[in-house]
């Protein structure tokens, strides 16, 4: 909302030095956040004065341009300039080429002279041109600033301006005032008007506000039997309220619509951002700004017989005075005459009965319809317009006659229309809300013991009324105020009034808590733990495309997975939520690629999003009641699984060169290392073994699962040709791991063995085995032949070539013996040992080289 | 002994004095004692001049050693021709030759300590590095700021006995909207730019908030009820400087018997010191939200903000409004809330200097690289 300051001095009092600024750090303690300044002497700068055209003469130049060599006087006659400056004429009269025509000698104008700037930085100079030396510029209305009309310049006759010669233009063009810009919270409908603006500066103030609406209302005649016939009719309320609770209509006749809009009034309009578009108009818009009620002005000739508000029928239409056909819905709420659709109620009017220049008898509506409708047929319509933004908001049910008053009081004043005496006023205003605030409850609330007085006087501030019972108080809320209905919103009132800066510290002590449950403090560990081996964390949005989906979230290639796709997405074609988080960080690699980095390892964690056998739920249950247990079951069934994850990738070199040493490749190994370092420090066994994934290289892969099968992920080496289609590095390894699954594979306790103290017995031993039996399985096999006195078993080496036959390896194992009792022999230790190769020969054919 | 004595030379060295003190003493008894002392002393004192000026390094004192004590060293052959001196010779010239050897072997053994020290200390230079040529043999790795940044805001709260609360980011309207207070078609709603799921007849949204998780804490925990709720929200900003789609809040709702706005004042203005000092204040305005009744908008005053101590808005706050309370099944005339929140990235902006909010989100390393492990 903007706050043109000379109109808010009509309603409040507002210091004569005040600023836009002032105005602004006022209105933000009452709860009017601070938006912005707008003021025109920000961009234009005098000396700007109104002058006569006393000759012109045109002359035809080379270019083929016709331009005008203008006298034009700037100081009445007799008189000498008392302006100073280069190019400013003593005489009074400024010689000025002009390119504009619309005008002839005797024409007041408004002209920039030399010194002055305009919007845009244009500075005004003496200047040759033409051949002649044009000192200043006969200035149209877009050069000023204040509008876009510039077919020629503005000659003041025609906006009714007979003024003084010299004097300055931009006071007359009202071009030294100034607008607050505030952000009105959406239950304060009423402050979208200099009414509710004014009011809540005299609350920041102290002062008293003083209503100038009940004038208004007061002097707005009753209904009588000559106004327009209006029916009121809703064959399909939302939640029960009708559509239209009060519909106002007043006549005037005999309108000059063609009159020009006086200065005053589209000075303000522009502060306060609001287009002139002519006189008829501009009242209503000026009227609606002021008092907060949307007005609409039909051209009454153009009106078939009376009014009736309905809701619209299946297939009709109507073209809006946007000049657009709308396909009407059957809750859209309607006014129409006997022809059919005339407007889209508290939205848009129609273009069949639209004021226009000719238009000389007026009928006016002030209505209020209902929130719920206005914002729905908003925005099924994707038409928000100053009037549907005050409806959705609440407008004032007592505020209709009053504001059509004001319409007329203009219309008569301005447009020389005279007053019919037909008026309208259908429906009902509302009832008032009544509301019981207990004594003590807002101290209660607020931690503040705020006396009886404070109670009182900061509620009819607001324009409550007050009354003391028993218990405490009894409040009739302002009709103006719908966000009222309860004692909490009494409270905030008094509490804002009063002044929150006032509210003391207290600080609450908690019950014991149980600290950070062990999700999460597991989650941070294995965050730290992978940022201290070494890889940055970043973070990617969780926007894919569904191929993405398709390559990540599926190991078999071909194969679809579902995946939940965005009604309204940023980008159309990343319209899906991620069901891995490898598409996103592959982006992230690149982009570091991209910017110069080569040795990356990064990971990310974050949810997937996996949909449900129930998707969502057709039933929302209402505010301020406990849902069911069955409802707020199917509530939580509905939403989809979103377990976190863990993912890393992995490319260049582990380390950056450093004298004296030599990095290795990063490379399937180092993913497969992070995955199971995510999986030790949260105290997890993950089973690795050889794995399959359409995204992974198809011999460089593990599958990682829980001892219990659960598949949790995978770690290795992308597959080479997707890496050449993505055009990543060769050998680009990554992981990624459900980490709410692998928490599930987190046992009891660690159970701890005795640690012996007798000296160990090593031994190697190489096993030639098929080259596609696992070595973890062999190991297995050696330990288990191997007996109590195995301790450890290790591979370190994995040979194949000459020496061993095609379709061979040679595997060694490091073997560590121990006996808890005693200090084992070279014998035992060698007889443990060919015992575990026994059982690798007959399992897998190993024989020993 | 039967081997006949060798002919001692005119005017013998102190050497060949020493290889024939038998023959001396045999042939001189009364002088000869003399001559073999002034031999030995002198014999000694070249030992010791050879040691001292010649063995420069252990080649030399090798030569130095093999010279004097070795087999054809003047007091080797002397030793060997001890067992064959007269009785009255042995005692004395035991002695001496005894102690000059002691000597010598404890010049000997000095100097090659002295030449083992000037190894070592050579080795010692010539091994020197450059440990400023180093670079780190392991990666360098670093979390994300807005990860870290939440955790600590969290710990704040943790270690006053609160606990914190985790919920779907993809979540049902209700909520999300309805169970807060947010009536249907209000404009409200509308100021939350929303991501909707298809089909829009499922309800399901990404959460605009993280003040679902609020009515999700107070449906399935006990009240009194102390809870943080830190996590990712969207809205369908397009991404710039100051706006990004997927960001990140922590809220904070205490449901108690009693609790007042001062406790929520005090409550903030613990956070907001803990975070930013002991200088650190807070500052409520009214706002509105249809959650909280009354509601606050939060500004923090930060001490060490850049450029100067000042003003900045960090959050909305207020007593949680008492619908919220009736969804979820908690009588608000027996208990009474406060609730709060910010964003997260809003707050490392200001607290870091971070300029730009898409530094956060688009993954360059050298953003995370800046912070490492703590902000």
């Amino acid at each position: 909302m903007r706050i043109p300051l000379s109109w808010l001095r009509e309603y409040a009092p507002v210091p004569a030095d005040a600023t836009a600024e002032d105005v602004m750090a006022a209105l933000v303690k009452v709860g009017l956040e601070e938006e912005g300044v707008h003021r025109p002497t920000d961009e234009l700068t005098g000396p700007i004065v109104v002058g006569q055209v006393l000759s012109m003469e045109p002359e035809t130049h080379s270019n083929g341009k016709t331009v005008n060599w203008c006298q034009v006087r700037v100081v009445p006659e007799g008189q000498t300039q008392t302006l100073t400056g280069r190019g400013i004429e003593e005489s009074g009269v400024q010689g000025i080429i002009c390119g504009a025509h619309n005008f002839a000698p005797g024409d007041k104008v408004v002209v920039t002279l030399p010194g002055a700037v305009l919007p845009g930085g244009f500075a005004i100079t003496a200047r040759k041109t033409y051949g002649h030396k044009s000192a200043g510029m006969i200035a149209s209305v877009r050069e000023l600033g204040i509008g876009d009309d510039h077919d020629g310049i503005l000659v003041l006759s025609t906006l009714g301006l007979d003024p003084e010669l010299g004097s300055d233009a931009m006071e007359l063009l009202g071009l030294y005032d100034e607008a607050a810009e505030v952000n009105v919270t959406p239950d304060r409908g009423y402050a979208l008007s200099m009414r509710g603006i004014a009011r809540e500066y005299c609350h920041a103030t102290g002062e008293t506000f003083d209503d100038f609406v009940l004038d208004l209302a007061a002097k707005a005649p009753a209904a009588n039997a000559s106004g327009l016939p209006v029916t009121l009719t809703d064959s399909a309320p939302i939640h029960g309220k009708d559509g239209c609770t009060r519909f106002v209509t007043r006549q005037v006749t005999g309108v000059n619509a063609a009159a020009p809009v006086p200065t005053w009034m589209s000075s303000r309009l522009r502060l306060a951002g609001v287009r002139s578009i002519s006189l008829p108009v501009d009242i209503s818009n000026y009227v609606m700004l002021e008092t907060g009620q949307p007005l609409h002005f039909y051209d009454a000739d153009k009106l078939d017989g009376g009014i009736t508000v309905r809701r619209a029928q299946a297939g009709e239409k109507l073209t809006t005075l946007d000049e657009k056909v709308r396909e009407l819905h059957p809750e859209d709420l309607l006014i129409t005459d006997t022809t059919g659709p005339i407007g889209l109620a508290g939205v848009m009017g129609g273009a069949s009965t639209e004021v226009g220049t000719e238009t000389t008898n007026i009928l006016i509506e002030a209505a209020r319809f209902d929130e719920v409708s206005i914002a729905r047929t908003s925005r099924r319509h994707k038409l928000s317009s100053d009037a549907s933004k005050r409806f959705e908001r609440g407008v004032d049910p007592e505020l209709q006659a009053a504001a059509a008053q004001r319409a007329v009081d203009l219309l008569v004043e301005l447009a020389s229309a005279t007053v019919e005496e037909g008026v309208t006023d259908t429906g009902s205003t509302a009832e008032p809300t009544l509301i019981d605030l207990p004594a003590d409850y807002t101290a209660g609330r607020i931690g503040i013991d705020y006396t009886e007085a404070q109670i009182t006087e900061s509620l009819e501030q607001i324009g409550a009324q007050v009354e003391r019972t028993e218990t405490g108080y009894r409040v009739t809320a302002p009709s103006w105020r719908p966000d009222l209905t309860d004692k909490e919103h009494l409270t905030e009132e008094i509490a804002r009034l009063v002044g929150y800066d006032l509210i003391p510290s207290t600080l609450p002590v908690a019950p014991p808590g149980q600290g950070l449950s062990t999700e999460q403090l597991l989650r941070r560990r294995a965050l730290n733990v992978l940022a201290a081996s070494g890889l940055t964390e970043v973070s990617a949005y969780p926007f894919v495309s569904e191929d993405d989906n398709n390559l990540w979230a599926s190991p078999v290639a071909g194969e679809t997975v579902k995946s939940i796709r965005l009604a309204n997405p940023i980008a159309s074609q990343q319209g899906w939520m991620r069901r891995s988080l490898l598409p996103g960080l592959t982006e992230v690699l690149k982009r570091n690629l991209s910017r110069g980095f080569k040795n990356l390892a990064i990971y990310e964690t974050g949810h997937v999003f996996i949909p449900g056998a129930q998707h969502g739920s057709s039933q929302i249950p209402g505010l301020g009641v406990r849902p069911s247990d069955e409802v707020l079951a199917d509530l939580n069934a509905g939403i989809p699984d979103q377990p976190r994850h863990i993912a890393g990738l992995f490319c260049g070199l582990v380390h950056e060169e450093t004298p004296g040493a030599v990095p290795h490749s990063l490379d399937w190994r180092d993913a497969l290392d992070s995955a199971t370092l995510v999986a030790d420090v949260i105290g997890v066994k993950l089973e690795v073994a050889k794995g399959e994934h359409q995204a992974f290289h198809p011999g460089r892969t593990a599958a990682l699962t829980l001892a219990d099968g659960t598949v949790l992920g995978y770690a290795g080496e992308l597959h080479p040709k997707l890496l050449a289609e993505l055009d990543m590095p060769e050998r680009t390894a990554a992981f990624e791991l459900n980490f709410s699954a692998l928490l599930n594979g987190r046992g009891g306790p660690t159970i701890a063995t005795g640690i012996s103290g007798y000296p160990a017995t090593n031994q190697d031993v190489a096993l030639i085995v098929d080259a596609d039996v696992p070595a973890k399985a062999v190991a297995a096999a050696l330990a288990e032949g191997a007996g109590d006195l195995l301790e450890d078993v290790r591979v370190f080496d994995d040979y194949r070539g000459a020496g061993i036959d095609e379709g061979k390896k040679s595997l060694a194992f490091a073997l560590r013996f121990r006996a808890t009792d005693r200090t084992l022999t070279a014998d035992e230790a060698s007889e443990a040992r060919s015992s575990g190769v026994s059982v690798a020969a007959d399992r897998f054919g190993a024989v020993q080289r | 002994m039967t081997d006949s004595l060798p002919e001692v030379p005119e005017n013998p060295t102190p050497f060949q004095v020493l290889a024939n003190i038998r023959a001396i003493l045999d042939k001189d008894p009364q002088n000869g004692l003399e001559t073999v002392k002034q031999a030995c002393a002198a014999e000694l004192d070249r030992a010791l001049h050879e040691i001292a000026e010649k063995a420069s390094d252990f080649e030399e004192l090798k030569r130095v050693r093999l010279e004097f004590t070795g087999d054809k060293g003047g007091f080797t052959l002397a030793n060997k021709q001890m067992r064959n001196l007269a009785k009255e010779h042995k005692a004395e010239v035991g002695k001496l030759m005894g102690q000059a050897r002691g000597r010598l072997a404890k010049a000997l053994e000095t100097r090659n300590a002295e030449l083992e020290e000037e190894r070592a200390a050579r080795i010692l230079v010539e091994e020197a590095v450059d440990v400023t040529a180093h670079t780190p043999r392991r990666r360098v790795g670093a979390r994300h700021p807005i990860n870290v940044l939440q955790e600590q805001m969290c710990d704040i709260f943790v270690s006053m006995g609160w606990e914190v609360a985790d919920g779907p980011e993809l979540e049902s309207e209700w909520y999300n909207f309805d169970s807060l207070n947010f009536p249907p078609d209000h404009p409200a709603r509308e100021l939350q730019d929303t991501f909707f799921v298809e089909p829009v007849s499922s309800h399901l949204m990404l959460r605009t908030h993280t003040s679902p998780v609020q009515m999700r804490s107070l449906l399935t925990r006990d009240v009194p009820l102390y809870v943080v709720c830190p996590g990712q929200v969207y809205r369908t900003d397009e991404l710039d400087a100051t706006h990004t789609p997927v960001f990140h809040q922590i809220e904070g709702l205490a449901v108690d018997k009693g609790l007042t706005m001062a406790d929520l004042k005090g409550t903030l203005e613990h956070m907001a010191r803990a975070m930013f000092g002991e200088d650190a204040k807070i500052r409520l305005r009214p706002n509105f939200f249809p959650f909280t009744e009354p509601s606050a908008e939060l500004d923090v005053w930060h001490p060490d903000a850049k450029g100067g101590p000042r003003w900045i808005e960090w959050g909305g706050c207020g007593m949680v409004n008492p619908n919220v309370l009736r969804a979820a099944g908690v009588d608000p005339e027996v208990y009474s809330g406060f609730a709060f929140g910010m964003g997260i990235e809003r707050t490392l902006m200001f607290r870091n200097g971070v300029q730009d909010m898409r530094d956060m989100i688009e993954g360059d390393i050298r953003f995370s690289q800046q912070f490492k492990m703590e902000i």
